[in-house]
């Protein structure tokens, strides 16, 4: 999406979205077709649509209201909103853009918690390992989230099927990812 | 045939079945398979939602890892892992100011020039061998499920149709399954809350398991590692939201075709299910 000769202005959120995703608010033109179709519409305390519109308005107190939302947390990027939206409104990464936002503002509903010690969780692994490893991770958010009962059946069943290695897989150039996550996660 | 492949972490662990398989049925059908070497996790569901970089520097090192090996074209099966891998490659080559930043993370020179192919649609080449070389027949009413990461989003994946997708529907009948027309093909299983909110996947999933029932389906049939481990490994849950026990299997689309070829079930790794194949 190019914008032209038009600069956003970075001083709202509106325009800092645009910057740092390409997707312009005012392309949304309130159809529904998103929060119809959004398989966790209906458990979201704003849907997309309605995120959109109070952002299009660029009141701070509206930005605030969507930045505190629960919904923005349960987008599962399934992309079904942004493949069926008339104007292609790529919305899954103006919701990875507002968590981000959130975060960095504080202001992040309480029950994103879990969700984001998941996320944390997973990265670590990968920071350590280069390879995901489920244990490792699962362990990790258990400590993180203070879930420690969860899920306690399934592990030894899943043991039994092959499912959950005893030991991580590691690679060789560890220090590499060392390395490219000082350059990306480590700039924030 | 020879052809790269980035199997992914979830093929080593929770859905070793599908690399199994898929490596049984790929060597059954004559094409060798060249593993990208020190591979690492493509960031999946989790970096795009903490970092963008991250996620675009995770594939970007995988796809330059290919280029190095002189892989010209990788199999990613894992409909998560290639679709991070197209959208990186994709959002570099609309950006090329961004890949100085990204080669100086991998450490590696960044081309992008590998092509990305899902399993079906090397399955898809091979179609008529598969035809010709099918001894048993897999004669059951199945429901298709293409999940959401396989299809979408059209711009970015470029496969099939992203409402009603055919691919998964013409590779089973080849093999002598009858499809069974149902609405939840794309419809999303609750993806990465198989952890974190298990109670939305039980819901989602749950859906979908029962229309698949209510339409006649023996089995389900997969592409994806996450939508398996969400309809296999969560089907309590799911029968729990349900109120009702639903013992109709989910099994991936090269255990299917392996068993038509007439691959050993174990080989298949059709034991690793909680919810058992009795095919």
């Amino acid at each position: 999406m190019s914008s032209g000769s038009h600069h956003p202005n970075l001083e709202t959120l509106a325009g800092r979205i645009e910057a740092g995703t390409g997707v312009k608010l005012a392309h949304c033109y309130q159809c529904g077709k998103c929060a119809a179709g959004c398989p966790v519409g209906d458990e979201m305390d704003l849907p997309p649509c309605q995120v959109f519109r109070l952002l299009q308005l660029g009141f701070p107190e509206l930005d605030e209201k969507v930045l505190r939302s629960e919904g923005i947390w349960l987008c599962l990027a399934c992309e079904t909103c942004s493949s069926r939206c008339p104007q292609e409104v790529e919305i899954p990464k103006v919701m990875d853009f507002i968590r981000g936002e959130a975060l960095k503002r504080g202001i992040a509903h309480p029950k994103s918690k879990d969700i984001l010690s998941f996320h944390r969780a997973f990265l670590d692994s990968i920071e350590y390992t280069g390879r995901l490893y489920e244990v490792g991770l699962v362990a990790d958010y258990k400590m993180r989230s203070r879930h420690l009962l969860k899920d306690v059946m399934l592990a030894p069943k899943m043991y039994l099927k092959g499912k959950l290695g005893l030991f991580p897989h590691l690679i060789k150039n560890r220090s590499g990812m060392k390395t490219l996550f000082k350059r990306t996660v480590g700039k924030g | 045939m020879k052809i790269g492949y980035y199997p992914g972490c979830s093929l080593l662990g929770s859905s070793r079945e599908f690399d199994e398989s898929t490596r049984a049925v790929l060597a059954a059908l004559g094409v060798e398979l060249a593993e990208v070497s020190d591979w690492n996790c493509c960031g999946a569901s989790s970096a795009h939602v903490l970092n963008h970089e991250l996620s675009l520097a995770l594939p970007a090192r995988i796809l330059a890892l290919a280029e190095q090996a002189g892989i010209t074209e990788i199999l990613a099966p894992c409909a998560a892992c290639s679709n991070r891998l197209l959208s990186a490659q994709q959002e570099l080559a609309k950006h090329p100011e961004m890949i100085a930043e990204v080669e100086a993370a991998i450490g590696m020179p960044y081309k992008g020039t590998a092509k990305i192919v899902n399993i079906l649609e090397v399955l898809d080449r091979l179609k008529d061998q598969i035809a010709a070389k099918t001894t048993k027949p897999f004669t059951k009413k199945v429901a298709n499920y293409y999940g959401c990461l396989l299809v979408r989003p059209p711009r970015v994946v470029n496969f099939d149709r992203p409402e009603d997708p055919q691919s998964m529907d013409l590779m089973v009948k080849a093999v002598g399954a009858t499809p069974v027309e149902w609405p939840f093909k794309t419809e999303c299983c609750g993806a990465a809350f198989s952890v974190t909110r298990t109670d939305i996947v039980a819901k989602l999933s749950g859906k979908l398991v029962k229309d698949a029932v209510n339409r006649g389906a023996e089995v389900i049939v997969v592409a994806c590692p996450m939508c398996h481990s969400n309809l296999d490994l969560r089907r309590n849950e799911i029968n729990e939201y349900l109120g009702k026990k639903h013992g109709i299997p989910a099994m991936f689309i090269t255990q299917v075709i392996g068993l038509a070829l007439g691959l050993d079930p174990v080989t298949l790794g059709l034991q690793r299910h909680m919810v058992p194949v009795n095919v």
